[in-house]
């Protein structure tokens, strides 16, 4: 599918999605509350068939984290990025492990990394650091280390 | 750690392969549980050699963060240059010159073999075979040696940069890789009769780690791992980058999806990237071998993604730039992270024994996983 089509047929499934100008992909803003029904249509819809999550991640903005998905089709090879905002204090998404395999290990990563909270995760345990890690976490742009980050 | 496992069946043993263990190639660990020989779950305990390069990253130029990347998986570090000039070339909108874009795409390609070349001697010495390793480091010393002569470097080369290379090709460089690629196709015959003709490895290999078609999609498999199950996944191919498009070769697919499989695709396609160097080495043509760029660069406000296809599968960087000279957020999607994650799918309800096979397929470098 062409962008132009990808964009009127994600305004059909979720009218409330806003939609970003700018960049190569199709960018969709979504809510968190409906980000799982939304990822599974995108899954299961057979003109969209979204089967791959190529990359999960997380910007922290500061002000907010925002979680970013990037999907792509191996069937009609059509990619497309969602966000999803989240609160700095209590950022909480429902966990896209059951729809994508591959998001239970990068969830795990950012739940460390950002401290994200995935809900209905079946394993939400720390993956990189330490075991018994404490304090914050080490993506994020307040972190400190005076003994182990260098600055230039 | 070990309670968190869930296996709370009586008579299951736990055993710990790694950190520090030869099997595991680098400093992976994994928790695994058996029921007698049989294995119940792996679990891979990361960030043994976690850098935080994303972090680090964030703090260092788009002309500096570059040399940070050739650490990640070291065995393509070509390749993750390649990426990271890329994006950078594509925020910017610098045009390659077309020497520098073939000269590119060569040193992707003898890296892709030097890789799978590593990766085969090192696959038949976990099944116990010493001899290969040998053999495979004989080829591999001499792409090292063109490396060295060219880029100053043997294996974190640093050589692509944002706008080009980052200095013209030796003059023997030609010469040198026509000698590497006679020498190479007189080799090519011993790789099979050795081993994989070889009939105790053939019966360790087949129908060892099945991995179906849609799992591996799902997994977020990528390059020979998800090839070896039939899953076209050759970013060369799908979103074709430099001149990709304009060369003749093959997206090497294999149906079985099981170890043997893997190690096919990645021994044929040591023969794909050979006709592509043959295509290109006498055709490099003349120009500049780097664009024109300001001496700092400046990425505009927005977002930029970059998929390329490394020795191990889809490399992808994205860069969120707010428009000064440093990445506000990297993220580098590296493939050996999403390939570890299939393990514990693959290897459960097999023997210990056969769990080296697996891994060795996957291809792991452990650098490139945790990052």
């Amino acid at each position: 599918m062409l962008n132009e089509e990808l964009k009127a047929a994600i305004a059909d499934l979720l009218p409330e999605a806003v939609l970003i100008d700018g960049g190569e992909w199709v960018n969709v803003k979504v809510d968190a509350s409906e980000w799982l029904a939304f990822a599974k249509q995108l899954r299961l819809e057979p003109a969209l068939n979204f089967n791959f999550l190529f990359c999960l991640t997380c910007i922290d903005w500061k002000t907010h984290l925002t979680m970013v998905y990037h999907l792509s089709s191996t069937q009609y090879r059509h990619n497309m990025v969602v966000k999803v905002d989240l609160d700095a204090n209590k950022p909480e998404v429902e966990s896209v492990s059951s729809i994508w395999r591959t998001a239970e290990f990068h969830e795990r990563e950012v739940y460390e990394l950002f401290g994200v909270n995935f809900l209905n995760h079946p394993d939400l345990r720390l993956l990189i650091l330490p075991d018994g890690w404490e304090g914050k976490n080490p993506l994020r742009k307040d972190f400190e280390d005076p003994i182990n980050m260098i600055k230039l | 750690m070990v309670e968190a496992l869930g296996s709370t069946q009586e008579g299951n043993l736990i055993i710990n392969v790694g950190p520090q263990h030869p099997a595991t190639h680098g400093v992976l660990h994994l928790v695994i549980t058996l029921n007698g020989e049989t294995i119940v779950h792996v679990e891979p305990h990361l960030g043994y050699i976690h850098r935080s390069i994303e972090k680090m990253c964030e703090s260092l130029t788009y002309r500096q963060f570059i040399y940070v990347t050739s650490r990640m998986d070291y065995l393509s570090s070509h390749i993750n240059n390649h990426a990271c000039a890329l994006t950078v070339e594509k925020g910017m909108q610098i045009e390659v010159p077309a020497r520098a874009q073939v000269i590119r795409i060569l040193m992707d390609e003898l890296t892709r073999i030097a890789s799978h070349e590593l990766w085969w001697g090192a696959m038949a010495m976990d099944l116990g075979a010493f001899t290969p390793f040998f053999h495979a480091f004989r080829e591999r010393e001499s792409i090292n040696d063109i490396m060295e002569e060219t880029c100053g470097a043997r294996l974190t080369m640093n050589y692509i940069v944002p706008g080009g290379v980052m200095q013209d090709i030796h003059p023997n460089f030609q010469n040198r890789v026509k000698a590497f690629l006679k020498m190479y196709k007189s080799k090519i015959h011993e790789y099979d009769e050795m081993v994989t003709g070889n009939i105790i490895f053939q019966n360790r290999m087949k129908n060892i780690g099945v991995l179906s078609a849609e799992d591996a999609i799902s997994y977020g498999c990528t390059g020979p791992t998800a090839r070896g199950s039939g899953v076209s996944s050759d970013i060369r191919k799908i979103y074709p980058y430099e001149i990709y498009n304009q060369l003749d070769f093959d997206e090497v697919l294999e149906h079985g999806g099981d170890s043997f499989s893997r190690y096919m695709v990645r021994i044929r396609e040591m023969q794909e990237s050979i006709k592509i160097i043959e295509q290109l080495i006498d055709h490099i043509p003349e120009g500049d071998f780097q664009a024109k760029t300001k001496a700092v660069l400046k990425l505009p406000k927005g977002e930029f993604y970059t998929r390329v296809e490394t020795a191990r599968g889809e490399l992808g960087v994205y860069i969120v730039s707010e428009g000064g000279t440093t990445p506000y957020r990297i993220k580098f999607r590296s493939p050996g992270f999403s390939n570890l994650s299939v393990l514990n799918h693959i290897a459960r309800g097999s023997k210990l024994g056969d769990l080296v096979a697996m891994m060795g397929t996957l291809d792991l470098v452990i650098p490139d996983i945790d990052r």
